[in-house]
């Protein structure tokens, strides 16, 4: 199914995706990769506050090129998001609901998301140029040190998605192949 | 002797870094292209027309194909007739990834330390891997390599009687746990014999070589087809979402190894697997 989706990510608009729908997103949008993610989960550890309201936020997993003058952006698809499992139990259980990104997640994550009603988005891995197209505004929000791990916050419009994971736990990399392998017998 | 100054060669490599993380040469297209025509799943169609999309946005606008613009591997291939002038080679090679990366508003991947972290900030070192042929030139080619397929290789030490089909299976383990991670479609280059280290290293070679070329021993370039077929038929998929297209080339170098021994290593690429080579 194809579907549009405003941002923030409430439970209820979580619940409605599936695995396998093609989803187009709109709104606010946070970047975070291992770095960054550890550094938020230490401040977590600490008591502290985020450097945004993780209330129903979504992360996008992705470490943009420099962008080049009159660009918004450079080249921003997604990183492997196995390296951040460590931290995104911790992040759901502030309230945070949608991790974009590419490849497997753990157990561990899949049951953090049906518990806290997350969804893993994949944005085409490797495509970068065109990824950047749907985002219209970036601005740094902290960790500037880092410097393409810094923690951006990004507006983005129609950003082209796919349910991997939906808040059931339904899995596109289990199914998807399933499926193929199946129709070809 | 023929005198090259270092400084070309610290121009060259800029050129090749910015060349190489913008346009995808073109038997990767080509590939791309083919798989798509044949690809018969739905979602996988999407996905190598997105892909398709996303490299002529690159080539159009001059921008990185990917964000990963990689750690700058540098293969040299230097005439035993080439004299280097005015300046150190490494230094001159480091030089201009250095402005390659920063002018051509290239992603800087690379941690000055494997344990303690800590970017460098200018995407060096590089990776240099330099080879004394005949000659009086230098060939140079830079392969930016990123690290989403680059942590999905493997290598492992077999025992001679393990056989073809111990090679066989290896290859199909490394690819089925590699599943949607290394952003399939990908390349698999393949590299058997020689020691624990040069088989790696003929692996990265393999990826190297142009994917609509075979290797010339016909032994080798069967099992190319062959192990290209078995890894399409385990329905990975274009990102891991199911379908055909699960690698779009897969190429195999080999060299003499120990009596007792027969290494494998087997590294992973993605659908972006650049490379951009000039002669001095």
């Amino acid at each position: 199914m194809e579907k549009h989706i405003q941002l923030p990510l409430t439970e209820e608009k979580a619940k409605g995706l599936r695995a396998g729908d093609t989803v187009y997103l709109t709104g606010t949008i946070y970047t975070s990769r291992d770095a960054g993610h550890k550094r938020m989960c230490e401040a977590l550890e600490r008591g502290e506050e985020l450097p945004f309201n993780p209330q129903d936020a979504t992360i996008y997993y992705v470490g943009p090129t420099p962008a080049k003058p009159g660009q918004v952006i450079g080249s921003a698809g997604p990183t492997t998001s196995g390296r951040m499992d460590a931290y995104a139990p911790t992040m759901m259980s502030v309230g945070a609901r949608g991790m974009i990104g590419k490849g497997a997640r753990l157990p561990e994550v899949i049951d953090a998301m049906k518990k806290y009603k997350g969804v893993y988005f994949g944005a085409i891995g490797g495509a970068g140029a065109l990824l950047a197209k749907s985002i219209k505004k970036a601005e740094l929000i902290a960790f500037e040190d880092l410097g393409a791990e810094a923690l951006r916050e990004l507006y983005v419009e129609e950003m082209p998605l796919v349910v991997i994971i939906d808040t059931e736990g339904n899995n596109l990399y289990e199914e998807g192949r399933a499926a193929y392998l199946e129709q070809k017998k | 002797m023929r005198e090259i100054n270092a400084n070309q060669i610290t121009d060259v490599v800029e050129r090749l870094c910015i060349k190489a993380n913008e346009h995808l040469p073109t038997d990767v297209k080509n590939a791309i292209e083919s798989c798509r025509a044949c690809e018969d799943w739905d979602i996988a169609k999407g996905v190598l027309d997105q892909i398709v999309e996303n490299y002529e946005i690159a080539d159009a606008q001059n921008v990185p194909i990917c964000q990963d613009t990689g750690m700058a591997c540098v293969f040299l291939e230097i005439g035993q007739e080439v004299h280097v002038s005015g300046g150190d080679l490494s230094e001159a090679i480091h030089e201009g990834v250095r402005r390659g990366y920063e002018n051509g508003y290239l992603r800087k991947s690379v941690v000055k330390d494997p344990v303690r972290r800590g970017n460098t900030g200018d995407n060096t070192p590089a990776m240099i891997y330099t080879e004394i042929v005949p000659g009086d030139q230098i060939h140079i080619t830079v392969g930016p390599k990123g690290f989403g397929s680059e942590n999905m290789s493997m290598i492992r030490m077999f025992k001679p009687s393990a056989g073809l089909q111990g090679i066989k299976d290896f290859i199909l383990e490394v690819v089925e746990t590699a599943g949607p991670n290394p952003c399939p479609p990908m390349v698999v280059g393949v590299g058997i014999g020689g020691t624990f280290d040069k088989a790696a290293l003929l692996a990265k070679k393999a990826l190297m070589r142009p994917i609509d070329t075979k290797n010339e021993d016909p032994y080798y370039a069967d099992l190319e087809v062959e192990m290209l077929e078995k890894v399409n038929a385990l329905g990975i998929g274009p990102q891991g979402f199911g379908g055909k297209t699960t690698a779009i080339g897969l190429n195999i170098e080999t060299m003499p190894t120990h009596i007792a021994g027969m290494p494998c290593a087997v590294n992973i690429n993605c659908h972006v697997t650049r490379h951009a080579s000039e002669v001095i």
